[in-house]
This record gives C-alpha cells, structure tokens and sequence, in this order.
C-alpha cells in the first residue's frame, strides 16, 4: 500500500494545497474554529481572483485580532468596532484598492453597530465579512448580542434572560434593508459544501467590488466556538446546526440590490 | 506672495487644507468649529484637488476613518471641539501606537461636559499630558491668529510626516470664530500613489511580490516586544523635545515680570503689558508656539530676569503646572484665568499681576 | 466513470485534533493517531488509505489548512 501512496503523491497529482495568501504562522484559533476556515477561503479568494497584491484587509478586536498573523497581504488592526469606518477611510482615499474587513460579532453587532450601519448606509464599495458565533470569544465567552434566548455564557451563566438583555440581533435581516448593501448573504462552514458555498459567496462579494458595483457586499459565516459554548468541536458544530441555524438562517438575503424573497 | 483674504479661523484652517495637498478630511458637526467641513463641502475640493471630505456618523467614525486613510500613507485630517475631541481619543492613541501621521484641530470650548460653545482653554491637559490611554504625546501647535490656523496645517503635516506620529492643533472657539486677514500659501499638488509609496514604505497600499505585507497595529501580545516598541516611542519623543520646540517673546528685553500666555490668551497678555507699561509696570510675554514640546528652557532663561510669572489660561490652570516644572518651583508662579467660556480682559490680566504676583 | 486514487499528507505538528475532517470524508477513510504531535494533539491520518478518491472534503473543511490533496486517474 505505502508504495501505492507514493506513487499518487507527487506535483501532478496535486489537487488541494494550502495558498500563499495564508502565512505559514500557526493559526491561534481554538482546534474546530470557524474562523481558520473562515480565513482560508477568503484568502483563497483572493488568490484566485489575483487581488493579493491589491487588496487591504482590516482586522477588529476580538479572536480574529491577530488575522494579520496569518493573512498575508498588507493589513491594519482597528480599534473594537471601528474596522467599517477604517475601511471607509481607506477606500474613499484608494479608490481602486480591494478593501475588506473581517469581524467578529460583538466588534461589528455590538460596539460597532453605529459603523456597521453608517457604512452600510453610505454604501461604501467594501466588503464586510462577519464571524457570528453568538460569542465573545477572546475575552472568554461573554455573552454577546448575538447570543440566542437561554444561551450560557460567562455573563449569562442561568442563560440570556431576553426580558433583562433583549434578544439576539440579526445585524445581517438589518443592513439588507439599507439601500447601499449590494450583496447580503448568511453563510455557514462546518461542512465541505457549506465552506465552498461560503467561498463562492465570498468571491460573488469581492468581485463585486472589483467590477465597482456600488454598495456594500455583507457576507455574515454563522460559526462554532467550542471553547466558548464549551463542547468538542464536532459536537459545537451540531449544536450550531439545531440551534443557530434556525435563529439566523442560511441562504442569500440581498441578490444585486434587491432583497431576495423568501 | 501668497493670497491675501479675510476668514474666519475655522474657514483658514480648511482652505489651508485644500491647498496644502491634504487628501481627505474627515469631520463631523459641532460647535464652534463646524464651519470648516461647511466650507470644506461648498468648495467641493473632490473636483479641483481630488481632496475627499466625508462627514462620519460620530467623531469615534470620524477618527478611525483618518486610521485607515493614514495607515495608507495618505495626508489625512480631522477636526472637532472639546466633546468631540474627547470621543476621539481611543482612535488618537491607537495612532500614537500604530505612529500614524495625521492632523487634529480642537477648536476648545468650555467644560466640563456639554459646558458651553464659547471659547476655552481648558483642554491642555487632554492634549498635551496625553487624553487618551498609554504613554504617548501628541504634537500640539498653539495658534494665536487666524494666519497661524492656516500656517499651522501644513506646519502640522510636515511634522506628523517627518515623526510618523498624530500632530494637534489646539485652537479655541474665539481664534476659530473671529475674522482677520490672511495670507494664504499657494497650491502644493497632492501626492501621487507612487510618491506615497516612497515616502511611506510602510503604509498599506497592497503588497507586491517584492516586499513583505505591511501591517498597520498597536497591538503586541509580546510584552518584551511591546516594551521595546514604548521604548522607541519614548526616544521619538525625547527627539521632538529637543528638536521642535517654537516660541515666540514678546517685550522680554526689559521685562520685571512675566507672562506665560498661548492662543487668544496671548493676545490679551499683549494688550495688558502695554496697559501695565503705560504704569510703569515692566512686564513680557512668552508664547508658547508648541505646547508639546513645551518651551521650559526659554522659561528658566527667562525667569533668571524677572520677579514672578503669571500663567494666564481661560481655564482653571493647567499650564502652569508646566512652567512651575520649568523652574523647579524656585520662583513665584500664578494662574489666572476666566472659566466656563468667559473670556478674561487685559485689564483684569494686568490686575492678576498686580495682585497675584507684583502685591503677592 | 473514470476511477480515482487519492491520498492526504497531514502537516501532523499543525494538526489540532479537532476531528472535524474525520466525518467530512464520504469514504471513513481518515482517523485519529494514538499518539500525539508536538503539541499533545491526536493528529488525523488515512486510517484507511485505500478508500480515498482524492476528494479534498477534509481539506477544504480544516480550520488549520493542514491537509494537502493528491488524486491520480485510475485506468481500469
């Protein structure tokens, strides 16, 4: 047999292999996490679009903090929440640079709602790619606006009381509604369909930009934090499945400026 | 020889902006200064010098927007008043830590809180010990005339160029309000992509090939790093201490006694040493130009000559804890100074000294 | 249809044992080592090889990218 393996394993025979547009730097990311997969297919991405070399990328504050250890183009950290309007600094001023942020849900649904909305709302030609895992994961499991009625979590240890914090914020149902979203959509990657579904919408995303169709492409990837909901990530990924999915929804929202009609 | 024109201050700050090549201003409304993104948007520089203006949603958008655009190696800026600036600290010292180069006006009014829309000096502290969180200082120029709003603009960017760090001007609702004539420089074109590149290798403008990514960050979880990274910051400073410092003396040759005045209130420390001289009394004015780095070498040669030193401030003292620093405390050091946006009288300065210090 | 041979390398050391890749594979060929890597995670491997058509499922579904895919037409 190991004969057999060596025969298959060479160049030619070569169909999936990491991209240079992911360093070779560990990724920080708790074992199962979205986000890694997240990155790679966004970073893949762009090295099948050939934007690399013109693309900046914006990391928030959060788990994804440190995406600029493992995106290799030129990146800049902005301050918890502000990643839209940093983008929007960059673009207004590069015109013809790809520009994106990445963040986590409570950077762009909780502190960052008034840049999320007012990006969104001016349309800026950006694309915003948004990690819900109903968590504050680098702090160490807070609850955040994303978290479902009942969900546990570190500020929420009896569950989240709706009538005490409310109920969870669907940012994504939200900024569709706004005219100067282009592109709305919910995706997932727990499964190897759902990762090149999410990969496809993200490359629907940034080839909007490119082709400078006005508005902003919203690209939202419901995700696991198995350190956080505290379960292995296998079993972080069911849980996300029977009770993520029917809160937020897969699926397109907003198709060229116009909302998708369920 | 530049235009001559009549503006307000705040209008001198952004025609000034216009013509000194500034990529974009990101502003947003708030009184007394919200005539300079109005003007700003009625000359519509977007169509002569390609100069972005965008009013943000918040002065915390409007700060992180010069973020992004600074980190890009573009001559970006921003202004505001008192609560505005006090919103934008969080964006002002991530631009320390990150040593992004940008302009912020404080067109002060008076505090705390809401306080009021009239003039006030009661910022110094924010600005020059640092309002924002860490060890870091921010450049600060001290306009005292509408000419000095619009001179200080590119003054400010070529000193946020030359140190890679965030430059203030710090101005007051009466400099930013009152019309006087000025001269205004003429158009220096904006920077091309690759005139930034050279200027600024570091900033994000996409990674070729050729070169590593670039990354644009205050954060270093490596604390020995993230010391080092302080340790450079501090040497940057001690650079731009012995290096930058502007003042401007005013009567000293002869002077018994002294004033210690910047912005509006230096002016009015004008008028009340040509009061007090009218009396016999002997006094002179320093003026600080930049109050970081602060001139406490021209105050220690000064204060070998006279009596004592009033600090004359529209607030409730600040300075002049700096000047006491100057001279070690080893002489008589006095404030005064009208609050809540009152703006003090020559003739009540001249009284201060007689009182404060000349009685005292 | 055209048979196809496949075949995975793990970058083992990168591996974080989230197993994640052991049920995105349609054919069970990947499992989990008893031993562990460098950092004490169980590392994933073709437990059986034989079975793999080259799919690239469990790559595309690493968070840590550390599957590399080969696959080979078979002539039969």
């Amino acid at each position: 047999m190991k004969d057999e393996i060596s025969e298959i394993v060479n160049v030619e025979n070569l169909v999936y292999k990491k991209t240079p547009l992911m360093t070779d730097n560990i990724l920080s990311y708790c074992p199962g996490c979205g986000h890694g997969t997240a990155h790679r297919i966004t970073m893949e991405v762009l090295e099948e679009l050939g934007i690399g070399e013109n693309t900046i990328g914006i990391a928030p504050v959060g788990c994804s903090v440190l995406a600029y250890e493992f995106m290799n183009i030129d990146m800049q950290q902005a301050a918890h929440g502000r990643a839209p309007a940093v983008a929007t600094g960059i673009k207004r001023t590069w015109p013809h640079k790809i520009v994106f942020t990445y963040q986590g849900d409570g950077d762009l649904a909780a502190i960052g709602t008034a840049e999320t909305i007012h990006a969104c709302n001016r349309g800026e030609n950006i694309v915003i790619i948004f990690v819900n895992n109903g968590i504050y994961g680098m702090t160490g499991g807070q609850m955040a606006p994303t978290t479902l009625p009942g969900m546990k979590s570190s500020t929420s240890p009896y569950g989240r009381d709706v009538h005490i914090m409310g109920n969870p914020l669907k940012m994504t149902e939200l900024v569709a509604e706004l005219p100067g979203t282009r592109f709305v959509t919910r995706q997932a990657v727990h499964t190897p369909g759902n990762v090149r579904k999410a990969k496809r919408a993200i490359k629907k995303a940034f080839e909007n930009q490119i082709n400078f169709k006005e508005g902003v492409n919203f690209v939202e990837i419901v995700s696991n934090c198995n350190s956080g909901w505290k379960m292995t990530p296998v079993h972080s990924n069911e849980w996300m499945v029977e009770n993520m999915f029917p809160f937020y929804p897969l699926g397109d929202i907003k198709v060229d400026g116009e909302l998708v009609n369920k | 020889m530049g235009e001559l024109k009549l503006m307000k201050g705040n209008e001198a700050i952004a025609e000034a902006a216009i013509r000194a090549g500034v990529d974009a201003y990101f502003g947003y409304p708030i009184t007394p200064q919200s005539e300079v993104i109005e003007y700003l948007m009625a000359e519509k520089p977007y169509e002569t010098t390609g100069m972005v203006v965008l009013q943000a949603e918040s002065e915390i958008a409007a700060i992180n927007m010069v973020y992004g655009a600074a980190a890009s190696g573009k001559k970006v800026m921003t202004s505001s008043s008192s609560p505005g600036i006090s919103l934008k600290q969080e964006g002002i010292s991530y631009m320390a830590g990150a040593e992004l180069p940008c302009l912020i006006a404080n067109v002060v009014r008076g505090g705390p809180g809401l306080g009021t829309i009239q003039p006030s000096q009661a910022d110094y502290f924010q600005a020059t010990k640092g309002g924002g969180h860490g060890d870091y200082h921010l450049i600060v120029l001290a306009p005292a005339s509408v000419q000095e709003m619009a001179d200080f603009v590119s003054k400010g960017f070529d000193l946020a160029f030359k140190y890679r760090a965030p430059v203030m001007i710090l101005s007051d609702g009466l400099i930013g309000q009152m019309m006087e004539k000025v001269i205004l420089s003429e158009h220096t074109p904006r920077w091309t992509d690759e005139e930034i590149i050279k200027i600024s290798p570091w900033a994000t403008t996409g990674k070729p090939a050729t070169r590593e990514r670039n990354i644009i960050t205050s954060l270093d979880l490596d604390s020995y790093r993230q010391e080092q990274h302080n340790i450079h910051l501090q040497k940057k400073y001690k650079e731009i201490r012995e290096n930058e410092v502007e003042y401007e003396e005013y009567m000293c040759e002869d002077a018994e006694y002294l004033y210690v005045a910047y912005g509006s209130s230096a002016r009015i420390a004008q008028k009340a040493i040509q009061l007090g001289r009218d009396k016999g009394i002997k006094a002179g004015l320093l003026r600080p130009i930049t109050l970081y780095p602060f001139p406490s070498e021209a105050i220690r040669r000064l204060s070998q000559q006279v009596k004592g030193i009033l600090s004359l401030e529209l607030s409730a003292g600040q300075m002049i804890e700096d000047i006491r620093l100057s001279v070690d405390c080893q002489m008589k050091v006095e404030h005064f100074g009208r609050m809540g946006g009152v703006i003090h009288s020559p003739a009540e300065a001249l009284q201060a000294l007689e009182e404060k210090i000349i009685g005292g | 249809m055209a048979k196809f041979k496949g075949a995975i390398i793990v970058d083992i050391d990168r591996c974080k044992g989230c197993e994640l890749c052991v049920g995105a594979c349609p054919h069970d060929v990947i499992g989990m080592a008893t031993e562990v890597n460098i950092k004490g995670y169980k590392y994933a491997f073709m437990a059986h090889p034989e079975s793999c058509v080259g799919c690239a499922n469990c790559a595309v579904v690493c968070p840590d990218g550390v599957i590399t895919v080969y696959r080979k037409k078979i002539e039969n």
